[in-house]
């Protein structure tokens, strides 16, 4: 009864795989935490290229070296797609919040209208910045 | 019958006693960034890829100039309070509280340079 030992416990972000199924509800609420914790990147390099545009020429044009290379065009583009899935996946928090959306069914629709909802809006921004 | 709110009557319940003000200060806050963030990402599609002086030209626009420090401040605490929930659930003791201040501290550094950056190019 008096037992305090501390036990090893499982915990919930490693329940996935091994002791819980991934779900559509699941992943898709998990890709929210990590597109939201890594748009940092992109964010943090376009505050550095405005603020190297704010600062002078020649720190634009090094800053500018980054963003215009094959390495920032993919941060760009993650971050495109990023940004588009977290926004969507706020709406579902609104949609959730309000009390609707909450049957199986529905809620597996919701995660998969993110999902393609977000590559659609990340395909047309990508044709805004190139036309 | 109870004279409470359902807000009054949830605030500092949870293990943190501060789940109901972080929903309500997400919830506001993403609110304001789905208005704001549509709009910068289509400016920045236009403009990343410019030159100095279109660079320059673009944020010293007003309208560009004060979506942007709006988004900064909303966004960066957005991320802020997100990232912090985030490590609260997965780091402890120390580490958990060096990690939600270097989360902090990055998103005021980068509202911080953001704002320097948006004042200098309008003046």
């Amino acid at each position: 009864m008096a037992e305090t030992k501390e036990q090893k416990r499982p915990l919930s972000p490693f329940m996935i795989g091994p002791y819980y199924r991934p779900q559509m509800t699941s992943i898709s609420s998990i890709l929210v935490r990590i597109t939201g914790l890594a748009l940092v990147v992109g964010i943090g390099l376009t505050v550095a290229w405005l603020l190297a545009a704010a600062v002078s020429e020649e720190w634009f044009a090094r800053v500018d070296w980054v963003v215009t290379s094959w390495l920032g065009k993919l941060v760009y583009v993650g971050s495109a797609w990023a940004v588009w899935y977290h926004l969507l996946g706020g709406v579902r928090h609104f949609i959730f919040d309000a009390g609707r959306g909450m049957d199986s069914p529905t809620a597996e629709k919701l995660g998969w209208a993110m999902v393609v909802g977000s590559v659609v809006l990340t395909v047309i921004t990508i044709l805004v910045a190139s036309w | 019958m109870r004279y409470l709110t359902t807000r009054k009557r949830a605030e500092g319940l949870g293990s943190a006693r501060a789940g109901t003000e972080h929903h309500l200060a997400m919830t506001a806050s993403g609110w304001a960034l789905l208005v704001l963030v549509p709009i910068l990402v289509f400016v920045l599609a236009r403009t990343i890829g410019g030159s100095f002086d279109e660079v320059r030209a673009t944020f010293a626009n007003p309208f560009v100039a004060i979506l942007t420090a709006l988004f900064l401040v909303i966004g960066m605490r957005h991320f802020a309070k997100g990232a912090q929930t985030a490590i609260e659930d997965y780091a402890h003791g120390a580490t958990r509280a060096a990690l939600i201040m270097v989360a902090n501290a990055a998103a005021y550094l980068t509202i911080a340079a953001g704002l320097y950056a948006l004042i200098k190019l309008a003046i």
